[in-house]
């Protein structure tokens, strides 16, 4: 059963039966498809369309918040072949948002995606599937049938002269697919590598063919847009920050999960909303964007609104709005190793700054964690990330070395307390009571 | 063009240029590993990072297309300490073994290491270890030394045409290996070696036999196929160490073949003929040089004065140089014959009292990539001529149109436009069709003779693909010079390419394909050609440099020949079995890197080198034993000093080109309805087999492209001879000679065709490299 608890829900109000109420006929007694519908009965024209998103002010739900219509509206228009393509490869540790969004309502990330398509003349469409969350791809598959059946997909779509299909790629499981280039080479069928940009997609993107590529619940979204118009959706947010945003929360916190709440939303209020601290345990601090995300301290955390300008603000990135919570328990030590050893494991390769520099900073966070930290080793380990931030094609380098420099920065003395005591300063027996606490509480 | 700012420094440049081109422009070099002029733009190694005004990081200069009014920094604090990090990360896993490494020396991490590297590193945790990969018996590997730059991988997939590399696995653990299982076989692999910029890929042969400082170097023309691809051939006392390529971008580009790459291997061969020998009494004797000389005139004197100049023949490789040719051809007729030849492979002759000029390119090699529509006819292009190919392949990734008309289907790895597979007795038909179907497209008249030629769907598509184009170029391949009807393929194709107003030429089959003409080492009419010298057996016969059982269209012939002549004379820097049974006497010449000398390439380009090494025990330069050959029988006009004063009487000056390049013929009788009964043979030429250095080179002998010879046929031609693949078959040539070997389905055949290669100890036995062949089952 899904679990929601939303203010103004929109992009969650088709999860309430769960697992029962994804399929078509759900979605269309949802009114869902009429936005289609709609836009090509009226023969919408793409500009009008393109403009209400921009109105909007429909910010990349991804993680890096680039303006939704004008990403659209970079895609040459005489093109003869485009592509639009959606990012389900959600590998950031602590996002689930789009496996749910797909699980619960996938109709509505096609229908986003038909009136996308439809936007920037592209006639074929894909959905890269994270490769771990196979079961989601095997119900988009289906969704996509239903959709096909129902002649929201194929040739001449609902009587009009639009044709557009959709297909489903599922990956096999790699973090950098999930960048929005190397996404495009794997569906090629290549090695998933970021490409060097400039060219960006909108003109060198799938098979080199112009190419819109956008997150789930960036298209989920659309259809939504449509129904209350940009300016509406804009107003539910703050400015520069419209709409709602689905955030997933995970960590210490009573109830995990995925929750839809306009931009703006006060972090105190999102915190309540899941539950509040696990055993009523103190705030220590949170990733507030997904792992790649600088971790903010609890008091700087408490004090944020979650949207992009507020959490961009105190230092941080909103990301793809995976909230990672963390309770007084935590050795944070311990907690970048585990980070360090993820980026150290999705890095490419490509790149000889992230290939090597991931490795460096994992091991030396591991030799500190297992009690054989050097002093030296805090500065070493800052000047690794400056030597492999900015450096990369893409921002995979950036993405190991924020929480480095955030834990080092905000959490100093834990780290020096594990340098000289070649131990945590966290008690490990309240680390393990705070972990199994976690077990029981999930029970 | 845009105006941009270097280091303070303001050039035009290019749009569409990248920083490292513009910096390139100006002299300015920025650190770099990944990038290379002839490959795609990785921009991985990150090693150029550059500074560029009001971009908030460092840009990669390889990859960073310049903008109008750009100021690029390179040696700015930015660009110098991004350049710096990069660095460092490079070297944290890189094992630092360049004491025991090939590359050290000439290693590009090394030597920027030296510019931007620390003294110390502060990495201290566990460095990283690759496994080796097998590469095949030219590349050899430490990829631990891997720096994942990724060139060796683009150079197979776009300029060798297939990805025989890839990066497998991710991030730190990232390798660059091959298919599971396979090596690298592209007949360009050797390239790899010269792109790695650190000593992962090592060149096998050549691997712990010198450092690199202890070579010398020295600039030499590769004496293999037409190109005359350009060399450095580097030694240590005095022996031949390893060949690099000298980058011409006319010619070889920085690129060259396995074959020019590794044969040195051959001049250090233990066949090397090092002291001049005389068979006497049936037994064979190391004499001095003079007792050889005095033997060898005497002998061919008596011929002379016994049966005429005529009863000598001279078979001269097309692989000598320009002197040695052109002194043999006039010790030859000096003696009275006229019966001279070089073109040892051909087998039809009638063209050479029709020709306007010598046979050649028709244009430059350079220009070739530059054609819009090409069609290759008779051409094993991969295996003959790889670099060719490899132009052709970029060309038609630009959009080229390139057609083939062959007796084969191998693979170019070119995107080709359209094809004709035909039997090689259909192939001058089939040339017609296609001249016939352009005349038609452009409107202009055809010749006579074609009346009653149908043109097929393949010749039609070949023919509308190069009628659309505006720059075409027909080529003429080793198989169609070869051809028993090579004098109607040549005038066909000239027909072909005047009514298309586009280039006709000749791809040279070897060093001296063109230089045999200038030096005139060919039969005036009075005298016999290649083969009906072969054919029409002589007294005795003068060989300079060709193992003519190897070398010539019918080996079996060639040797028959040879053993029944009373006197053999082979100048040879290589003793074989088969010249120690038929010669009498065997002169020690010095193979390529031991003289000097002059090859005049395809394209009519003289090149002249200079010996690299000092020739091998008692070995002296061909030249110069022809020379006092000619002293000792009392010729005149070899009062010579020098190669270049013989090069100065061929060549009358020193031309960069040669004059006298005409690919005109007239008054060919083209006879298109040539229908042969019987399984016809189509012999390749193996790329590892084609002349005696090649031959001796133990590394190439191991390559893919060494395998031993086959019989080749479709799956038709099988099935009606009741044979499968792999089973052993009996393939017959006449009433009694004949060879065993496996069948091999060959789908790019055509029917009634069976494909035997030449030039390879397993076939001599069939003799006529043209010929019917009857297949029976063991």
């Amino acid at each position: 059963m899904a679990l929601i608890d939303t203010i103004n829900p929109l992009l969650t109000t088709g999860w309430a039966k769960g697992d029962a109420g994804w399929s078509l006929k759900d979605y269309e007694a949802r009114g869902g498809y009429k936005q289609l519908r709609r836009v090509l009965e009226s023969k919408m024209t793409p500009d009008d369309l393109i403009a209400e998103i921009k109105k909007s002010v429909l910010r990349g739900r991804g993680g890096a918040g680039f303006p939704t219509g004008l990403k659209w509206s970079f895609m040459p228009k005489a093109a003869p072949e485009k592509y639009v393509v959606c990012n389900t490869d959600e590998g950031e540790p602590g996002t689930f948002k789009d496996r749910d969004l797909l699980r619960f309502d996938p109709h509505s990330t096609i229908e986003g995606m038909i009136i996308a398509a439809y936007a920037v003349g592209a006639k074929r469409g894909y959905n890269y599937i994270h490769g771990e969350i196979f079961e989601i791809y095997q119900r988009f598959e289906e969704a996509l049938d239903q959709a096909r059946a129902a002649g929201y997909l194929g040739s001449n779509i609902l009587g009009s002269d639009f044709s557009f299909d959709l297909f489903a790629h599922h990956g096999w499981g790699a973090y950098i697919c999930g960048e929005e280039t190397g996404l495009l080479e794997s569906i090629e069928g290549k090695k998933g590598q970021p490409r060097y940009k400039p060219p960006f997609p909108a003109n060198f993107g799938l098979y080199g063919k112009p190419t819109t590529i956008n997150n789930t619940e960036t298209f989920a979204a659309i259809p939504f847009i449509l129904g209350m118009g940009g300016e509406a959706y804009l107003g539910l947010g703050k400015p520069n920050n419209g709409g709602t945003k689905l955030f997933s929360v995970s960590g210490h916190v009573n109830r995990p999960g995925n929750y839809e709440v306009p931009m703006g939303t006060p972090f105190a209020k999102l915190l309540e909303m899941a539950g509040g601290m696990r055993g009523g345990r103190k705030l220590k601090a949170v990733i507030p964007g997904g792992s790649s995300a600088p971790v903010l301290p609890a008091d700087v955390m408490m004090e944020c609104t979650m949207d992009y300008d507020s959490i961009a603000k105190a230092g941080s990135m909103l990301g793809s709005g995976a909230v990672i919570v963390m309770d007084e328990t935590v050795c944070m030590v311990k907690a970048l190793e585990r980070l360090s050893y993820f980026y150290f494991e999705e890095s490419c390769g490509q790149c000889t700054p992230c290939r090597e520099g991931s490795g460096w900073l994992y091991r030396v966070v591991h030799r500190i964690e297992h009690g054989q930290g050097r002093p030296e080793d805090l500065d070493l380990l800052n000047r690794v990330t400056d030597n492999m931030m900015g450096k990369t094609i893409c921002a995979l380098a950036a993405a190991a070395a924020f929480p480095v420099r955030s834990f080092i920065k905000h959490f100093k003395t834990e780290f020096e307390y594990h340098i000289e005591n070649k131990k945590c300063l966290i008690d490990p027996e309240v680390q393990r009571m705070g972990s199994g606490f976690f077990k029981a509480g999930a029970a | 063009m845009v105006e941009i700012e270097i280091d303070g420094k303001t050039l035009q440049v290019a749009e569409g240029s990248t920083i490292i081109e513009a910096a390139h422009q100006l002299g300015t070099y920025i650190p770099h590993f990944c990038y290379h002029k002839k490959l795609s733009i990785a921009a991985n190694c990150r090693m150029c990072l550059v500074q560029v005004e009001k971009a908030p990081k460092p840009m990669p200069a390889c990859a960073t297309i310049v903008t109008n009014g750009m100021k690029v920094f390179t040696h700015s604090d930015l660009a110098v300490k991004a350049q710096k990090a990069v660095m460092e990360f490079l070297l944290i896993n890189h094992p630092l073994d360049c004491p025991i490494c090939d590359q050290g020396g000439e290693c590009q991490l090394q030597d920027l290491a030296v510019g931007y590297g620390e003294s110390a590193s502060q990495y201290e945790e566990e460095k990283r270890v690759v496994p080796d990969k097998d590469l095949g018996p030219l590349v050899s590997t430490d990829m631990t030394r891997c720096i994942n730059c990724t060139r060796c991988i683009r150079f197979t997939a776009e300029i060798a045409g297939f990805m025989e590399l890839g990066q497998s696995y991710r991030g730190e653990r990232a390798e660059v290996m091959p298919f599971i299982g396979k090596t690298v076989d592209t007949e360009l692999s050797g390239n790899i070696i010269d792109l790695c910029p650190v000593g992962a890929l090592t060149s096998k042969p050549f691997r712990f036999s010198a450092r690199t400082w202890e070579l010398s170097r020295r600039k030499s023309v590769s004496p293999h196929d037409g190109l005359g691809s350009n060399l450095i051939v580097q030694t240590k006392h005095d022996k031949v160490m390893r060949v690099l390529p000298l980058e011409n971008e006319e010619i070889n580009e920085c690129w060259l073949t396995d074959k020019e790459r590794f044969s040195y291997q051959g001049l250090n061969s233990v066949e090397r003929l090092t002291k001049p020998m005389v068979k006497q009494g049936g037994e064979w004797k190391e004499v001095a040089w003079n007792v050889a000389l005095d033997y060898a005139a005497h002998a061919l004197r008596d011929v002379a004065k016994t049966h005429g100049g005529a009863a000598i023949g001279g078979l001269v490789s097309p692989h000598a140089t320009l002197e040695e040719m052109y002194l043999a051809q006039k010790l030859l007729r000096g003696l009275g014959s006229e019966s001279i030849d070089f073109r040892l492979r051909h087998s039809d002759f009638s063209a050479d009292a029709k020709r306007k000029g010598i046979p050649w390119l028709g244009m430059k090699i350079a220009d070739i990539g530059g054609l819009d529509r090409v069609l290759v006819v008779g051409s094993f292009l991969r295996k003959d001529h790889p670099l060719v190919a490899q132009r052709l392949r970029q060309a038609a990734k630009r959009g080229a149109k390139v057609s083939v008309l062959h007796s084969a289907d191998d693979d170019l790895l070119i995107k080709l436009q359209a094809r004709a597979i035909a039997a090689p007795s259909q192939m001058p038909a089939v040339l017609a069709q296609i001249v016939k179907a352009v005349c038609q497209i452009k409107g202009v008249a055809s010749d006579s003779t074609f009346a009653g030629v149908t043109v097929s769907a393949e010749a039609q598509a070949i023919a509308q693909s190069l009628a659309s184009g505006n720059n075409t170029g027909i080529l003429l391949g080793n198989f169609a010079q070869q051809h028993p009807q090579a004098a109607s393929l040549h005038a066909l194709g000239g027909q072909l390419a005047a009514a298309l107003g586009g280039g006709f030429g000749f791809l040279g089959e070897a060093a001296n394909s063109v230089g045999g003409y200038v030096a005139k080492a060919v039969p005036a009419s009075s005298g016999l050609n290649a083969a009906a010298m072969i054919k029409d057996p002589r007294q005795a016969y003068v060989v300079v440099a060709a193992e003519p059982e190897l070398d010539c269209a019918d080996g079996a012939q060639a040797l028959a020949a040879l053993r029944q002549a009373a006197v053999t004379v082979v100048l040879t820097s290589f003793k074989s079995q088969a010249m120690l049974d038929y010669a009498a006497v065997l002169l020690p010449v010095s193979p390529f890197s031991e003289t000097s000398g002059t090859f005049i390439n395809t394209e009519g380009r003289v090149q002249s080198f200079y010996a690299a090494a000092k020739p091998l025990g008692e070995t002296r330069p061909a030249w110069k034993v022809l020379r006092v050959l000619g002293n000792l029988l009392d010729l005149s006009g070899f009062d010579f000093n020098t190669s270049e004063d013989v090069r100065a009487e061929v060549l009358r000056g020193q031309p960069d080109f040669v004059a006298g390049l005409d690919n005109g013929i007239s008054g060919v009788a083209l006879n298109l309805s040539a229908s042969v009964g019987g399984l016809e043979r189509v012999a390749d030429v193996p790329i590892h087999f084609a002349d005696p250095l090649v031959r001796r080179s133990t590394a190439l002998q191991q390559a893919a492209d060494s395998a031993a010879p086959t019989a080749r046929m479709n799956a038709v031609t099988l099935a009606k001879l009741g044979v499968a693949a792999n089973d052993k078959v009996k393939v017959g040539a006449g009433a009694t000679a004949s060879v065993t070997l496996p069948a091999q389905l060959d789908a790019g055949l055509p029917d009634g065709v069976i494909r035997i290669a030449a030039a390879h100890v397993d076939t001599l036995a069939l003799g006529a490299m043209s010929s019917i062949l009857s297949v029976e089952k063991v």
